[in-house]
């Protein structure tokens, strides 16, 4: 029934992909490149930028054999834009979150977890010093040092002012609390081949192309807004056209946005806790850890797996790691309801499962259905995925060494980084309604295990429990979690096509 | 059982006096948009029976919208609009309210036409109720009192299993039950947990239910004749209409959205409001009064417990018509925060909106009434945001508790009070504490 099927008639409607024109993050991890370093920066002197711009070489997404030792990519915040000298009327085509940024209201604030000890205003940067451009440097060790030197000459420097010079660290695929990371993607439609269906009655990982890039169908079938500008304001003709307005120049295309959170992680706080909670719980340190995760310490879910669990010609893809629902586990056995993974990506269909004839998907939709309580809490997952693309930073402390006492001493963490096409709808939505929430799927005074502020919410005392379900019923509570990650900057930043990118520093 | 009503006065304000009427109503909240339960002017928290109400003043954000249809644009005055949501009968709300608030209401519509210091309040009031096409309840009958008092409940077996969790999951279902009961006993005779019974249904209430259940359908029947004969036509002016009827979808203004923006998420729960133009003409018009005819009845009927379609956020909704039937607003009281209920929306009950929506001026284009529309994501936020209007002042009795919260608190009463579980029945409640 209503499941997504793969034809080949789309590619051929469409043409190959345009990868010449993608910032290669957008398809790359850059996982080989062990070495990385974001620079934040803001224009001192606008003819040098746009010079140093013209001839960066920013690396595109096209695959290469050997990969290459060295990678460059470019974004700017809308203040970079404004700098750049766009003016209103093409600005006005991002949106209205990537405008307004992401430390610009109080009330997205509230929204996204950024109140208390999160709050903009005791960020390091993002919020009274905001970056007008995001330079991502990647490369393999040996190289990395040169590829610095070459990029940051004297140009740059009479070019830019360094806001951060953000350096990051090889964990070997972990993330500071020790886990493998970076295992749940959305993998994206490049051949265009996916055929929407009104209703997805599975889950799946592939995902359309217009939910990561900008000027592509998105999961909804449509062009998600951006600027797209008059040809007259296009002279040179550098931007290709809008797919959806053929008369028109799509400064969009092949864009994406950059959410970019620059988290710490108290690593020793976090294992001191559970140490001092596994007794209560009768289980390991480790074994509570991850629980709060969803994974285990190597990356696989707790959820048992079956075959078919989501749609099979993903498979060369991806590891079988990626490869579940949690429709085998819908009361919170194996993976707790508030596990960070399963807030993070519920992995639910447009319906609950079990809606396979076309009766039953008929009263389901009037709301007639008889159904547990949690079944149609969180729906349509495929409308709020990110792909990831954060590295991590400081020196790595293992479990055992964060077990001896002492003071936490040098930070460690992640500089988040994801990229998506509708910040609202994406990032955001995740972070709100999902990781944030006091109130996800049906869960009382709890946030995201590891990312949660622990902030009271109305009527409420704390936020501060974790539940785990014992296999008999009565759940576990942990209680009094401490914050184990602090936001310490963050922005918005509109990562360019190559071609819009020559246009921004031509012209605007 | 204590069925609840709906309260809505609406009155024009005086020309000249809605600035000031705006500072006024700002003195009633503790955080911009959000009430003080004990504000000097109308101390909500007082009446135990208010499950949620409102000040909002209805002034239409898209006034020159028909100048799409080449129509002349109709300036209405701004209309202050009180809403409230209570148990039992609402003329009992609003006597009560006249008596216990007589000078703050007063001060209140003081800024309204007609209204002067000779009047009589509660008359005036009267006067100024207005009904709504359409109204919908989350769970009819669970009442304010119910709703503490099994919050209260869920407080108690809460803390007993993080305290005694570990004891309680070596024993047997059955035991672990009996267990909780005893304590909810204990809790009951130490007078820490109460749990009234519920009231009992009004009688008048039992009779105008039944026989709302039996006409609507009766009435139904017989004109279905007239109703077949007439679906030729209005599917034919319906596609004709659908294929031209135009669009009105400007990018909202940032502004506009951070004005709102900043008076949202001081509770898990938010208010809503959205008001526009109906599209012109007797096609629409007649054909949005039917269709809420049937929601209305939809909503007393079959949704009445816990759900509208998919949607299970909601804790109140209603319809209303103003301005002669020229403009419609819908005001609800939603959980989360407004791009998921959007999303919610748009993913749940996109057909649902189309309905009923799809006959508002601008509403991007739907097919057949059902089909299109709401599941134009971007177009149909843009719609929501150019016609949301910002609530001057919300309060709601129970803050921090979802629509989902209250289900899982009766649900928990419910299996410490049920004669026998089996097993399977206990694990699945457990499972929910």
């Amino acid at each position: 029934m209503a499941q997504s099927t793969v034809t080949d008639h789309a590619a051929l409607r469409f043409g190959a992909p345009e990868f010449e024109d993608i910032q290669g993050i957008a398809r790359f991890g850059y996982g080989n490149l062990t070495s990385a370093c974001f620079y934040l920066l803001r224009i001192a002197d606008l003819a040098l930028a746009r010079e140093w711009l013209r001839n960066a070489p920013v690396s595109n997404a096209v695959a290469r054999n050997p990969p290459p030792e060295t990678a460059l990519q470019v974004a700017f915040s809308v203040d970079g834009l404004r700098a750049l000298g766009m003016v209103p009327a093409v600005l006005e085509g991002f949106s209205a979150e990537f405008l307004s940024g992401m430390a610009g209201e109080e009330a997205r604030s509230r929204r996204l977890g950024d109140i208390g000890t999160n709050s903009p205003g005791t960020w390091r940067w993002g919020a009274g010093s905001v970056p007008h451009l995001l330079v991502m440097t990647y490369a393999t060790p040996a190289r990395f040092e040169l590829w610095k030197r070459e990029l940051t000459g004297s140009l740059w420097d009479r070019a830019f002012s360094k806001l951060e010079e953000l350096t990051t660290s090889d964990m070997g695929g972990r993330e500071p609390f020790g886990f493998v990371d970076g295992i749940s993607q959305p993998i994206f439609d490049w051949e265009r081949r996916l055929e929407l269906q009104n209703v997805e009655a599975e889950y799946r990982n592939l995902t359309m192309l217009g939910e990561l890039l900008l000027g592509y169908p998105n999961e909804y079938g449509k062009y998600t807004d951006r600027p797209v500008l008059e040809p007259s304001a296009d002279p040179d003709a550098l931007l290709p056209p809008a797919e959806d307005r053929p008369n028109t120049r799509d400064l969009g295309r092949n864009g994406t946005y950059v959410v970019f959170r620059d988290l710490r992680q108290d690593v020793r706080c976090f294992w001191q806790f559970l140490a001092a909670e596994a007794r209560a719980a009768n289980r390991t340190p480790q074994a509570l850890a991850e629980a709060m995760v969803g994974r285990t310490i190597e990356g696989d879910p707790l959820v048992p797996w079956g075959e078919n669990d989501v749609l099979a010609d993903e498979l060369p893809d991806e590891s079988r790691r990626n490869q579940f629902t949690f429709n085998r586990d819908t009361e919170g056995v194996h993976c707790p309801f508030g596990a960070h993974i399963r807030r993070a990506n519920p992995r639910t269909a447009d319906v609950p499962p079990g809606t396979d004839s076309a009766l039953k998907r008929l009263v389901q939709t009037l709301g007639l259905a008889p159904q547990r309580a949690r079944d149609d809490v969180i729906a349509s997952a495929r409308f709020h995925r990110i792909l990831r693309r954060g590295r991590e930073y400081g020196t790595a402390l293992s479990s055992d060494d964060a077990l001896q006492p002492g003071s936490e001493g040098e930070e460690r963490g992640l500089r988040f980084l994801c990229l998506n096409a509708n910040i609202a709808r994406q990032f955001e939505f995740v972070q709100n309604a999902w990781i944030m929430s006091t109130k996800f799927g049906g869960l009382t005074e709890e946030s995201d295990p590891l990312l949660g502020n622990r902030e009271a919410i109305a009527g409420s005392r704390l936020s501060g429990a974790f539940s785990l379900c014992r296999g008999d019923g009565v759940r576990h509570r942990l209680r009094g979690l401490p914050q184990f990650v602090t936001v310490r900057g963050g922005g918005y930043f509109f990562l360019p096509g190559l071609r819009a990118l020559k246009y921004l520093a031509s012209r605007v | 059982m204590l069925p609840q009503s709906n309260l809505l006065i609406m009155a024009r304000i005086a020309r000249g006096r809605e600035e000031h009427l705006r500072a006024l109503l700002a003195t009633m909240n503790q955080r911009p948009g959000f009430a003080d339960p004990e504000n000097p002017l109308l101390p909500f928290g007082r009446f135990g029976r208010l499950h949620v109400a409102r000040f909002v003043i209805l002034k239409d954000p898209t006034p020159d919208d028909l100048s799409v249809y080449g129509l002349p644009t109709r300036s209405f005055a701004p209309t202050l609009a009180f809403m409230a949501d209570c148990d039992g009968s609402a003329d009992e709300l609003l006597a009560q309210l006249v008596a216990l608030c007589e000078a703050g209401l007063r001060s209140i519509f003081s800024h309204c036409d007609g209204f002067s210091a000779s009047n009589d309040l509660l008359d005036w009031m009267r006067q100024h109720r207005a009904r709504p096409a359409a109204a919908y309840v989350n769970w009819v009958g669970r009442t304010v009192r119910q709703i503490r008092e099994e919050a209260a409940l869920y407080g108690a077996v809460s803390a007993y299993l993080d305290a005694n969790g570990r004891a309680l999951a070596v024993e047997a279902p059955q035991r672990i039950r009996r267990q909780l009961m005893d304590f909810v006993e204990a809790e009951k005779r130490a007078g820490r947990v109460v749990l009234n019974p519920s009231e009992p249904t009004p009688v008048g209430w039992r009779i105008r239910n039944l026989l709302n259940l039996i006409a609507i359908p009766l009435v139904l029947l017989m004109a279905s004749p007239l109703l077949i004969l007439y679906l030729p036509a209005f599917l034919w002016l319906l596609r004709r209409k659908e294929t031209r009827d135009p669009e009105v979808l400007p990018r909202p203004q940032p502004a506009q959205r951070s004005v709102i923006a900043a008076l949202e998420d001081n509770d898990v729960t938010n208010p809503y409001i959205v008001l526009g133009y109906l599209k012109p003409g007797w096609f629409r018009l007649s054909t949005v009064i039917f269709l809420l005819w049937i929601v209305d009845y939809g909503a007393r009927h079959i949704y009445n417990r816990g759900h509208l379609g998919r949607v299970q956020t909601i804790h109140f909704a209603r319809w209303v018509f103003l301005n002669d039937r020229r403009q419609m607003f819908f005001a609800s009281n939603y959980d989360g925060s407004l791009d998921s209920y959007m999303d919610d929306f748009i993913n749940k009950v996109a057909w649902g909106l189309n309905l009923l929506f799809s006959n508002g001026v601008g509403y991007p284009r739907t097919d057949w009434l059902l089909v299109g529309g709401a599941s134009d994501e971007q177009k149909f936020k843009y719609y929501l945001f150019r016609h949301q209007l910002p609530v001057q002042v919300w309060y709601k009795a129970y803050p921090g508790l979802t629509s989902f919260d209250l289900m899982r608190n009766s649900r928990l009463r419910e299996g410490i009070e049920r004669s026998s579980m089996t097993d399977y029945e206990i694990r699945e409640w457990l499972n929910l504490l």
